[in-house]
């Protein structure tokens, strides 16, 4: 009755042994495992952040900006639109994701809308009376976000590129937030100070004859309380730029030297050549870095930014420009920063305390029940071997709850062969023969196994949905031992009881 | 060789047992309300928000009063320092700092700048900042999580079993998980995402527990037609007594070796899972399979009181 089909055996033994092949790379020396010969599997386990040492920041995109931006340019974009038609207004002004018009003229309605039409396709007009709303579409509101998020990460990375950091891992996380993860660095004030400046540039004319409408009043950065009114429309960005670095002013101070892309080049030449005499204003996130006077035209494409900069300052600055102005604002919604030394003194820890738990379970197993108990250990063995080999082919992450899982899963893998012994135990107290109260043992103990063993995979796996870092870490390992110890504890201990049993035919057995 | 735990063909009267250890339960249950409701919870910067600094200061010693006077100096809010571990390492808990992410920053450095100046050598171990937003929201998902993964069991044993299991399930998870969180209310540790996972943990254990009971009530109302209800528990909670018994301790005992050498970061989360362990071993013994007595799980049969009577009578 007890019986094992050879096909069973085999892929019991198969997997058993692939998970050695698979696992063994964790213990072999970095060197070794380069030497080794490709076909042979060289992945290890991939250690969590809080194991390895790194930084976990989690950034939101200021999004409510960009549509204050896109608003306000749809403003500015309909003013002298609505001035060319002679379309007389009360009053213009954005509201939230678009602009309102409070016409005179109601009979004016129509060609207002036309040209909102004219400047946003999919805008959303409502009128009421003589006021005209137009909204951006839902649509047009999520391309928005989805672009801004995209140009986002792409400027994040780019930025943390810049700055050496190895390894970097960006993903965009729920609507408004990206995720950046660096392993190995212990300080990361300076990616936060860089990634805290959305560094965007702009060059504006000043507002020279004060006429007062399509301009706005910034702030200098050199004389604090100072304000100059510039125009609000700019005539260069900073996505003009091809490179920026580390220069000097004639006066040897640091200063920050850009050049401009064809287009850039061709504009500033024009520009320059149009307002000799005036000033022009280089404005950094909504401050006036300088505001020299234009005395030549200038068209080399190529310029210096002066101010009173630190070299720091100055060196910051041409990272910033040369990786590209941020979208929107980021503010630092949760940081996570795991020094070098306590990750390795975690992973210390781990090793020594799952080896004693292990060591503790296979002790007790074996004095609880005998040879079983060696078989049930082998078992464990097994699983727990099986546990690396699925971490490191599938690439999961191992944090430190994660090695307390591996742990638990130690605790509770037994629990299988447990309730398979006592069966057993109780099927030869009834009165059955070895074989056949081993075979019952097994099957009747299958549905109970399996009942328990669900339950606890749900709450890992509603855990793993919910959790966040390395909480989810726990849930991987929890799941996975919880896997494979249903493999190992059943069909290898099943493997090792069988062959006993051929064996030896025992006429009593002592469990 | 082999070592019986439990002995062969024990018959303790468990469901007799149950107005001393229903009413131990139930006085728990109201003892971890009322600490609920008078004391709180110490929660972590996860939920809190705020900022967490374990630093470890080599080779000199710490005057741990003296650090906390030039600490409040900065005046950035109740800050509180206390050992992690051993006298070298220190866990610093800064309050959220009004002012956004700038303020903070600023905070973190005046605190790294203090330090460096006391101590020659310090290393810091961890920083982690959560911003309130974050912090409600992990709250949020972390109720969010106990209450669905209940949810889940609690529907996995209504389909495998009858609907009075699952009350009884979830009498046994609901006083579980209380007394745990009543646990972390009395001792002011500190409750934080991981507590959560462990809670979560815990009744996923304590539904392993309690289902295995059950499995075996099933099976022996279809083996004992004639049995009544109230001998019928005890047999079901005395046959897998010794299962019971022994995986709770192989848990327990890989439990130890973690809290004992898996380092101080785990130490909370681990201590929270072997009390779970424990209280999930107790109530699915103690209180999810008496509260079947209550609960006619016999089709048809007479109601299970009065099989109680029958069997004191008899």
């Amino acid at each position: 009755m007890v019986y094992l089909a050879r096909w069973t055996k085999i892929s019991i033994i198969a997997v058993c042994v692939l998970g050695l092949f698979l696992s063994l790379p964790n213990i072999m020396s970095e060197n070794l495992r380069m030497k080794m010969p490709s076909f042979l599997p060289s992945k290890t386990v991939n250690l969590g952040l809080d194991l390895r040492g790194g930084s976990h920041l989690l950034l939101q995109v200021d999004l409510k900006t960009v549509a204050t931006e896109r608003a306000e340019e749809l403003l500015d974009s309909l003013r002298p639109e609505l001035r060319e038609e002679k379309i007389g207004y009360r009053r213009l002004n954005d509201i939230e994701n678009g602009v309102r018009v409070e016409l005179r003229e109601e009979s004016d309605l129509d060609a207002v809308k036309k040209i909102i039409r004219g400047i946003n396709r999919d805008a959303e007009i409502t009128v009421k009376e003589s006021t005209v709303e137009a909204v951006f579409s839902e649509a047009g509101i999520q391309e928005m976000q989805d672009q801004t998020m995209g140009q986002s990460i792409e400027i994040v990375r780019r930025r943390i590129d810049e700055s050496g950091t190895k390894e970097p891992t960006i993903q965009r996380q729920g609507d408004d937030r990206i995720l950046v993860q660096l392993p190995g660095l212990d300080n990361p004030e300076e990616i936060k100070r860089l990634l805290g400046t959305t560094a965007k540039l702009s060059f504006h004319l000043v507002d020279m004859d004060g006429r007062g409408t399509g301009t706005m009043t910034l702030p200098l950065a050199d004389e604090p309380g100072q304000t100059l009114a510039i125009n609000r429309k700019a005539e260069l960005t900073g996505d003009m730029l091809v490179n920026a670095s580390v220069s000097q002013d004639q006066g040897g101070r640091p200063a920050v030297g850009f050049k401009f892309n064809g287009v850039g080049a061709k504009k500033f030449c024009k520009l320059s050549a149009d307002n000799q005499g005036k000033l022009f204003a280089i404005v950094l996130d909504k401050i006036i870095i300088s505001a020299p006077r234009i005395n030549e035209p200038i068209c080399g494409g190529q310029g210096i930014i002066t101010g009173t900069f630190t070299i720091k300052e100055v060196s910051d600055l041409s990272t910033l420009l040369r990786a590209g102005a941020l979208p929107a604002p980021l503010t630092i919604l949760e940081e996570r920063t795991v020094g070098p030394s306590l990750g390795a003194d975690s992973v210390e820890a781990g090793k020594i305390a799952s080896v004693i738990g292990l060591v503790g379970v296979l002790i007790f197993m074996l004095i609880t029940y005998g040879r079983f108990g060696i078989y049930a250990g082998i078992a464990l063995i097994a699983n727990v071997v099986l546990i690396f080999a699925s971490l490191s082919s599938f690439q999961a992450t191992l944090t430190l709850p994660g090695i307390a899982g591996i742990v638990l899963t130690i605790g509770m893998a037994v629990d299988a062969n447990v309730l398979i012994f006592e069966r057993i135990k109780e099927e030869i107290t009834n009165g059955r023969s070895v074989m056949s109260a081993v075979d019952a043992g097994f099957s009747r103990a299958m549905s109970t196994i399996i009942d328990s063993n669900l339950t606890t995979l749900i709450a890992a796996v509603i855990l793993y949905s919910f959790g966040t870092g390395p909480i989810k870490g726990f849930s991987v390992t929890l799941m996975i031992g919880i896997l494979t110890s249903m493999f190992s504890a059943i069909m290898v201990t099943r493997l090792l009881i069988v062959s006993w049993l051929h064996r030896t035919k025992p006429s009593i057995l002592k469990i | 060789m082999a070592l019986k735990w439990i002995p062969d063909n024990t018959n303790i009267d468990f469901v007799r047992l149950r107005f001393i250890t229903f009413g131990l339960s139930t006085l728990l249950a109201l003892l971890s309300l009322g600490l609920l409701i008078s004391k709180g919870l110490n929660y972590g910067i996860d939920f809190t928000g705020g900022t967490l600094m374990e630093i470890k200061v080599v080779d000199q010693p710490i005057n741990l009063g003296e650090l906390r006077a030039s600490l409040n100096s900065l005046e950035l809010g109740a800050i509180s320092i206390q050992e992690f571990g051993s006298l070298e390492d220190l866990l610093i808990r800064l309050p959220e700092q009004a002012g956004g992410p700038e303020q903070q920053k600023a905070a973190i450095d005046s605190v790294h700048s203090a330090l460096d100046q006391k101590f020659s050598n310090v290393d810091y171990r961890r920083t982690e900042f959560v911003g309130p937003q974050v912090g409600k929201e992990l709250k949020e998902k972390g109720l969010m999580a106990v209450l669905f993964s209940i949810i889940g069991m609690l529907v996995y044993i209504w389909f495998r079993f009858e609907w009075q299991y699952g009350v009884g399930a979830c009498i046994a998870l609901i006083h579980d998980t209380f007394i745990t969180v009543g646990l972390f209310s009395m001792t002011g540790m500190e409750f934080n995402l991981s507590t959560v996972a462990a809670i979560l943990m815990i009744a996923g254990y304590s539904m392993n527990d309690t289902v295995v009971v059950f499995d075996r009530i099933r099976e022996n109302l279809r083996k004992f037609k004639k049995m009544s209800i109230y001998e019928l528990l005890n047999k079901s909670i005395n046959e897998t007594l010794s299962r019971t018994i022994m995986t709770s301790g192989t848990t327990i005992l890989a439990l130890v070796a973690l809290w004992l050498f898996g380092g101080e970061v785990i130490r909370g989360f681990v201590y929270a899972l072997i009390f779970g362990i424990g209280i999930g071993t107790f109530s699915s013994i103690f209180v999810a399979a008496p509260v079947l007595l209550y609960l006619n799980i016999r089709h048809g049969g007479k109601k299970a009181s009065s099989d109680e009577e029958a069997a004191q009578k008899a």
